[in-house]
């Protein structure tokens, strides 16, 4: 039957082709996968368990990964935890198992509060600042409305590096140094550059007839703006900030460079995740799964807007 | 009421266009206050470094040493940069970097959009899937592959030695000089052949229907449909995918940085990382201004013909 249907189309690839695509691309797909699902299962191995050769497929789930993510604990004698009264809680019954007991908690937490802190700032900075340049690009005569576009464009191609190295002295001169409010400055310069590319391509859809009809109306050129052009641009608004909050999430270069202690990232924290005797895989693993939660809803809410990202606007489906 | 004053008389006895512009702010005054903030950010937070950066590259100033005398010394770090045979060694190894990631994603890349334009059931759902590792960010990337990568009880070299029959624990693929530049090429190949799979999809979608139709009732074979429509038709858009990662590409610092820190040695230390050793490590910040210029300048002249060719694709 399928092939009946089908048949009308010169162009409609024959049900032999289609089937042979499929299974190289879902072959791809899922090896492509592999070293994620690899990762998501080390956070649920114990210690042991991670790093045993042969690499274990199948094991005992332990919470240990999570445990250690959260905590700092320290080793004791096995009398002293003896006279403690019972755990409380299931990662210190894990502790007390490997003879520890927990101490603290870990900077995780903190380290992850300044990635959203830091993410949510800048993204509303720039989301802020990009939709006004971009319907000013937009609507009126700018002159050197090309250069100015280019220009904006070019301080995206900025080597981090190369950056690094001043902004790390004049944050130093201005005390923002390891500051949130430094790195929002910061992520919202690399950022403003997207959003103003990507606004302007939303607000060019938008037809000039909306606002002029308004002002007709009696509504002045801002009050348009705002009531008008703001509303029908909403989707172009959230998708633009979406791309700059996963920007200003997964940013390493900067942070590493330009953060130590107080405003440092979850992306330069979680390497040096470190346990006893070397690195705590199933730790690290925990913060790394924790860590991409927020980037696959938003890839999956981001789907038909991608291309146009990646591309500041210039690809559009 | 206190509204009917002589301004509002005056303001109701004015033509309307007039009165628009009298109202509220003028159209150029808005443009102006609409760029405006946007562009401080940029001069504060780009702009100014980066004067500042081309002044340290004149200077022998180390950022360890703030209260030191600082000298002018003219362009002898550029003059030594130039001429300084090591300088090639992370030029080499950013060019086999480039070259190799590039030359892989667009194959594949290519191939895996071809594919999933054959529309087979339910080619969106499995398209989203693959596009997952470009979202990552290459922080966690980078340091989950170091973990694969680790010999015996990395999960990649107990693949490769169930496929090849070779022991896991024969080869590093981080510690060793001959594989560590392909360590760093397969993960930025993982990570980043969905990009360039999406934007050749956009573009084999752009393809319109007819044009294959046309080419059916001139009896042209697929082989040669494919060679003389698919390809040159999909060519700007793989330009522009070329482009956009030889830009990040050659200035790649994240996933080196995480993956192997340029090492064993400096066989994988591409530029930004020399930029990092000699700025951050070395402390020599008049040198790393002056090395950090000279990758601007380059990374510079790319995003010109990358600009020119977003603005072919869109003009089409």
């Amino acid at each position: 039957m399928k092939g009946i249907s089908t048949a009308h189309s010169v162009v409609e690839p024959t049900a032999m082709a289609k089937t042979i695509a499929m299974v190289v691309v879902v072959l791809y797909a899922l090896i492509t996968l592999v070293p994620l699902g690899w990762i998501l299962l080390t956070s649920i191995k114990s210690p042991p368990d991670s790093i045993s050769y042969p690499p274990k497929v199948l094991f005992e789930p332990s919470i240990e990964g999570y445990c250690n993510l959260f905590t700092t604990r320290s080793r004791q004698t096995e009398e002293y935890i003896k006279s403690l009264p019972p755990a409380d809680s299931a990662c210190e019954r894990s502790a007390r198992a490997n003879s520890m007991v927990v101490v603290s908690r870990s900077n995780y937490l903190p380290r992850f509060v300044n990635s959203l802190i830091v993410a949510i700032g800048s993204t509303v900075l720039s989301v802020g600042l990009g939709v006004m340049a971009a319907y000013a690009f937009s609507r009126f005569k700018v002159p050197g409305k090309d250069d100015l576009m280019f220009f904006i464009l070019s301080t995206r191609m900025m080597p981090p590096i190369a950056v690094a190295i001043p902004i790390y002295l004049m944050y130093r001169e201005l005390g923002l140094s390891d500051t949130k409010l430094g790195m929002i400055l910061l992520y919202s310069a690399v950022n403003v550059s997207l959003a103003v590319w990507l606004l302007k391509g939303f607000i060019d859809e938008i037809p000039r007839e909306y606002e002029e009809a308004a002002m007709v109306d009696g509504y002045t050129r801002l009050q348009a703006f705002r009531k008008v052009v703001l509303p029908q641009a909403t989707t172009g608004i959230v998708a633009t900030a979406i791309f700059c909050l996963i920007f200003a999430w997964n940013e390493y270069a900067f942070a590493v460079l330009l953060t130590s202690g107080e405003a440092q990232t979850a992306p330069p924290f979680i390497p040096i995740i470190i346990g006893e005797g070397g690195q705590d895989w199933p730790a690290v693993a925990a913060g790394t799964t924790l860590f991409l939660i927020p980037i696959l809803v938003f890839t999956v809410l981001l789907r038909k807007h991608l291309l146009r990202g990646i591309t500041f606007g210039a690809v559009r489906k | 009421m206190s509204t009917s004053t002589l301004a509002t008389r005056a303001a109701q006895a004015t033509p309307a266009p007039i009165a628009q512009r009298m109202r509220g702010l003028s159209d150029r005054a808005i443009a102006w206050l609409f760029i405006a903030p946007t562009m401080l950010l940029l001069l504060a937070i780009n702009i100014f470094p980066l004067i500042w950066t081309v002044r340290l590259s004149f200077t022998n100033f180390r950022a360890n040493r703030p209260i030191a005398e600082v000298a002018n010394i003219g362009i002898d770090h550029y003059v030594s940069i130039l001429t300084d045979p090591d300088i090639w060694g992370p030029m080499q190894a950013t060019a086999h970097f480039l070259f190799w990631t590039i030359t892989l994603q667009t194959l594949i890349g290519f191939a895996l959009a071809y594919l999933i334009d054959r529309k087979f059931r339910g080619h969106g759902f499995w398209t989203t899937l693959i596009l997952i590792p470009m979202m990552l960010s290459p922080a966690v990337v980078g340091n989950f592959w170091a973990f694969l990568y680790q010999p015996q009880i990395g999960l990649f070299n107990y693949v490769v030695s169930f496929f090849t029959g070779i022991p896991p624990s024969s080869f590093e693929m981080l510690g060793s000089v001959k594989l560590a530049p392909w360590a760093i090429v397969i993960v930025d190949t993982w990570m980043w052949t969905p990009y360039v799979m999406l934007i050749c999809l956009a573009g084999l979608r752009s393809i319109p229907d007819y044009i294959y139709e046309a080419a059916e009732v001139d009896r042209a074979s697929s082989w040669r449909q494919f060679w003389s429509i698919t390809l040159p038709m999909v060519l700007p858009f793989i330009m522009l995918a070329v482009l956009f990662r030889g830009i990040e590409n050659f200035k790649m610092f994240d996933l080196v940085n995480l993956l192997t820190n340029g090492g064993p040695g400096s066989t994988t230390e591409v530029v930004s990382i020399t930029l990092k050793r000699e700025a951050f490590e070395k402390w020599r910040t008049g040198y790393s201004s002056a090395l950090a210029i000279i990758l601007f300048v380059a990374v510079f002249g790319l995003a010109n013909i990358y600009v020119k060719a977003l603005n072919a694709v869109k003009n089409r």
